[in-house]
């Protein structure tokens, strides 16, 4: 690791060598490590150490953004010409405002040295383990297990100056038992929370229930969906219109819909950068603070998420959800979370006369952003349920459905919630989900 | 260079690996984009570093670095083969690799203009001209333009001898005009959505799109999507445009071909194939008329080469021969499990990341026909295009598309336009189903540049040549279906 003093010293070298009206340098470094293992055996096993060192330049109304992964002096300058260049030779955007001021940033614990430290060795071991149970259970184990840290500073010429180090570690499997799947996924800041056991016995096991599936005919279905699937709706809901950018561009599903209702009142959606139960990280891509933002409130379209540009843009200030880059993607919401209700998946299970029971989905894909429309398919574990009980695997299914019209029918919500990638979410049970096709396994 | 490659590959022999390469990789990307009439985005990156792949007791350790510098090679190579090592106390298969010649020189891919040396207002201006004139159509809430450049300068050394230095640059430009109206919203893109065409080629291939001359007719088709009626309900005939069925090729039968997903070694991700070995030879993916070929030799060509990643040369394969499914996409390790050599599609995005099996240019080879005369004798059918929306199955065989455009086809006449037109199919039984592909003259050699696969993540850039084609009984509108099923 740099540490903080180095990290800063260069990106200090860049508000030196710049002559913009306004700079910003952010700086990302690391290393991470990934051991994949297919079949039951590792076949790829990678570590990376790089860096991102990216200069935005501003002069009058006119943006250049430059990066390098070069860290000495020479790069540094040449990186830093290159963004005024880009600047001085870009039209004036008169949207632009200015870069954000400085504001507070409440320190978070986001850092665990054994992740840090956590080598190819350990990562074997682990893996070991988890294929060690998936053999006992009768199943094949594929999926990774990676781990890293990362460094992240910004500094402006507004006096924005923040560092933060963050560690990460993942353990995925799809296991597979014949012509049955089962999927687990954990992450954390911590490698040691991670559990190899439960993930292999939770994949297996359902592998093991979904042998020899049937195949049943599309159309709408009561469903049961685990966290994994809700994650993706959670998520793919805040691409779709979460952003203050896709609101000022009129392609957001919350356009015109503030302070109405637009799912069922059991629905409340919101991010939260500090909330320790997630991924937290102290501040965004630009140094801003992460502020909670409630964005569907008890079913009603509540906010949405900014940067500095579209904030300045509305005379607001940023909620600290800037991606980096050079914000042509708008602002986005990294650490995501749906309030759980009172029900159990059993519960949810036993109530439902004919349903279907959902691990997870596959290649989800927009097809109409107003209407939240998507389609996909199940994957690792799709199961009949009759009469409150699961009776049988099914085939893999495809849906093409609306998010907000689901989310407007939710019968129940479980009081356990999974932490994944990008968002906390419970299962869900909700009525007439639409099957539109189906395949061959 | 050499030094450092030499320092590299005599350090990992020296630690017991039985095989090891070394990539040194510089890349530059510049990307311009202006959006509603303003310079959105004007962006440089640099980006190098290597990476030193070994097999150290029969399986693989990787490790890569920023740092070209020798102390940096040392503790890279250790730390490979220990990974290696690492990987290797789970019982496993030996690593074989399929015999490759070792190869050496220098080559570099032709261009007539430089990007990098066009001055960066020309280019502005370029985009900003496009950029406003498909705002001047008053439905128009946002009208995008866009450019982007690479240089990718490359060194390939591996422990048997090769030493291969390649330099690439690839271009590629498009538009973009979205209509807004009350609860609706509706793109036309040119000339292919997200980001247009791309190729191995200099600046005057963003030229020859003229982006200016299109964008007026985008802007109004855009604005036409609004008030259009839905793509209606049914099964019946349906004509592709090619960039969208660049996209279906790349979905139903580039990504099935990849021996790796075929041995499950990215099942816990993108998926695995249903083009399983005993397929090879004998199993019927398409009607006669499909011949698919995956040609990495081709000129101008998104996915092509000289050598791939492991140093093998760049080749034309037979995919799809007369309908019946006789080849794959292969590296050496998995060639050899199907005792063949390698058929050279092993790429990697860049030093930091391992190669993968990558599809090049999987091209659909003309056929007699012309669009008009498909159109003339189509009774019944749908002519649709440019990509909005994909999805398919874990083995590939389920697929469903939206696209931008579609016109209603009715006794040989284009009729009226629909929005919100999707499309789906079992992938053989699609293609099983083709029964028109137009000429040499409507065939056009398309570029996707962020073709995604592995974990970590790799953004491969690969062709698809194709012209227009004709598919029976296929089920389209699928969103209609659903609203049908509310009332």
């Amino acid at each position: 690791m740099l540490g903080k003093e180095k990290v800063l010293e260069i990106l200090n070298k860049v508000i030196e060598y710049s002559n913009a009206d306004m700079t910003e340098a952010s700086i990302t470094i690391g290393e991470s490590s990934l051991t994949r293992f297919a079949n039951s055996f590792i076949h790829q096993n990678v570590f990376e150490r790089n860096a991102c060192l990216a200069v935005r330049a501003i002069i009058g109304k006119r943006i250049g953004y430059a990066t390098t992964n070069k860290l000495d002096d020479e790069a540094i300058c040449s990186v830093v010409k290159k963004a005024v260049a880009f600047a001085q030779h870009s039209a004036e955007n008169p949207d632009f405002v200015s870069l954000p001021h400085p504001k507070p940033i409440a320190p978070i614990d986001t850092f665990d040295q054994p992740t840090a430290l956590f080598g190819p060795e350990d990562r074997a071991s682990v893996v070991a383990q988890l294929i060690s149970e998936a053999r006992k259970q009768g199943a094949s184990a594929a999926g990774l297990l990676s781990n890293g840290y990362q460094e992240f500073a910004v500094v402006n010429t507004l006096g924005v100056n923040a560092y933060n180090a963050m560690t990460r570690a993942r353990l995925s499997t799809v296991m597979t038992s014949d012509s049955g799947h089962g999927f687990a996924e954990q992450v954390s800041q911590r490698i040691g929370n991670l559990n190899p056991i439960s993930a292999a016995v939770e994949a297996a096991t359902r592998a093991v229930q979904g042998q020899n599936p049937v195949k049943i005919e599309p159309g709408e279905y009561d469903v049961v969906l685990l966290p994994y699937a809700v994650e993706e709706m959670v998520v793919l809901l805040a691409d779709l219109g979460f952003s203050a950018l896709a609101v000022q561009e009129g392609r957001s599903f919350m356009c015109g819909k503030f302070g109405q209702q637009i799912t069922g009142k059991n629905i409340t959606i919101w991010d939260d950068g500090l909330d320790t139960r997630g991924l937290p990280r102290p501040f965004d891509a630009e140094g801003v603070p992460k502020q909670r933002v409630d964005l569907i409130v008890k079913g009603i379209a509540n906010a949405v998420v900014y940067d500095s540009y579209t904030a300045y843009k509305e005379g607001k200030e940023s909620t600290g959800h800037s991606i980096g880059g050079p914000g042509t993607y708008g602002p986005f919401p990294t650490n995501l979370f749906l309030e759980p209700g009172d029900a159990s998946i059993d519960e949810m299970i036993a109530s439902t006369k004919k349903g279907i029971f959902v691990t997870r989905f596959h290649y989800t894909n927009t097809i109409h952003p107003i209407l939240t429309l998507f389609t996909g398919m199940t994957r690792d574990g799709t199961f009949l349920i009759e009469d409150g009980k699961i009776t049988k695997p099914v085939k893999n299914l495809r849906f093409t459905d609306s998010i907000l019209e689901r989310f407007s029918n939710v019968e129940m919500i479980s009081k356990d919630t999974m932490r994944g990638e990008w968002a906390v979410v419970p299962a869900i049970k909700a009525r007439g989900f639409r099957f539109t096709g189906v395949t061959e396994f | 260079m050499k030094e450092l490659t030499d320092r590299a590959l005599d350090k990992v022999r020296r630690l017991g690996a039985s095989y090891g390469d070394i990539r040194i990789v510089r890349r530059t990307n510049e990307s311009l984009s202006t959006k509603n009439g303003k310079v959105e985005a004007l962006e440089s990156s640099t980006d190098e570093g290597f990476g030193i792949r070994v097999v150290a007791d029969g399986a693989w350790g990787f490790a890569s670095s920023l740092e070209i510098t020798p102390e940096e090679i040392d503790r890279a190579a250790e730390l490979a083969v220990r990974i290696a090592k690492a990987s290797a106390s789970i019982e496993h298969e030996p690593v074989k690799l399929a015999p490759a010649e070792p190869a050496d020189g220098r080559f570099e891919w032709e261009i007539k203009k430089d990007p990098f040396e066009i001055p960066i207002e020309e280019k502005i201006s370029l985009l900003l001209d496009a950029d406003n004139i498909i705002r001047q159509t008053p439905e128009i809430k946002v009208s995008e333009a866009s450019m982007q450049f690479w240089r990718t300068e490359q060194i390939f050394a591996s422990t048997e001898g090769s030493y291969i230095e390649q330099v690439k640059t690839e271009s590629g430009a498009g538009i973009e005009a979205t209509a807004v109206s009350e609860g609706e919203v509706q793109k036309r893109s040119y000339p292919a959505s997200f980001g247009g065409d791309f190729a191995t080629a200099g600046y005057e291939f963003v030229e020859a799109w003229d982006l200016v001359g299109n964008a007026e007719r985008v802007a109004k088709e855009a604005a036409q999507l609004l008030t259009a009626p839905q793509c209606p309900s049914d099964t019946r005939a349906l004509i592709l445009e090619g960039s969208m069925l660049a996209l279906q090729v790349h979905e139903s039968c580039g990504h099935p071909i990849e021996l790796d997903r075929v041995f499950g070694t990215e099942a816990s991700y993108a998926g695995t194939s249903f083009l399983t070995p005993e397929k090879l030879g004998n199993f019927k993916y398409g009607s006669d008329i499909v011949n698919i070929v995956a040609d990495a030799t081709i000129p101008g060509g998104l996915g092509s080469f000289f050598y791939d990643d492991e140093g093998v040369p760049a080749q034309c394969v037979d995919i799809i021969d007369e309908g019946v499914f006789v080849g794959y996409l292969t590296s050496r390790e998995t060639a050899e499990k199907l005792g063949q050599r390698s058929s050279g599609a092993m790429r990697a995005d860049g030093w930091n990341r391992i190669p993968l099996i990558r599809m090049t240019n999987i091209n659909l080879m003309p056929g007699d026909w012309t669009l008009g005369e498909m159109i003339e004798d189509t009774k019944r059918g749908l002519y649709a295009g440019t990509v909005v929306s994909w999805s398919i199955d874990d083995m590939r065989l389920n697929f469903q598309f939206a696209t931008e455009f579609a016109y209603d086809i009715e006794d040989g006449s284009l009729g009226k336009l629909f929005k919100n037109a999707t499309y789906t199919g079992i992938t053989y039984e699609f293609w099983g189903n083709c029964d028109a592909i137009a000429g040499e003259d409507e065939w056009h050699l398309w570029g996707i540049p962020n073709c995604g696969k592995g974990q970590p993540g790799q953004a491969a850039h690969v062709g698809h040549g194709v012209a227009p084609a004709r598919f029976q009984n296929v089920r389209i509108g699928v969103v209609e279906s659903q609203e049908e099923s509310e009332e």
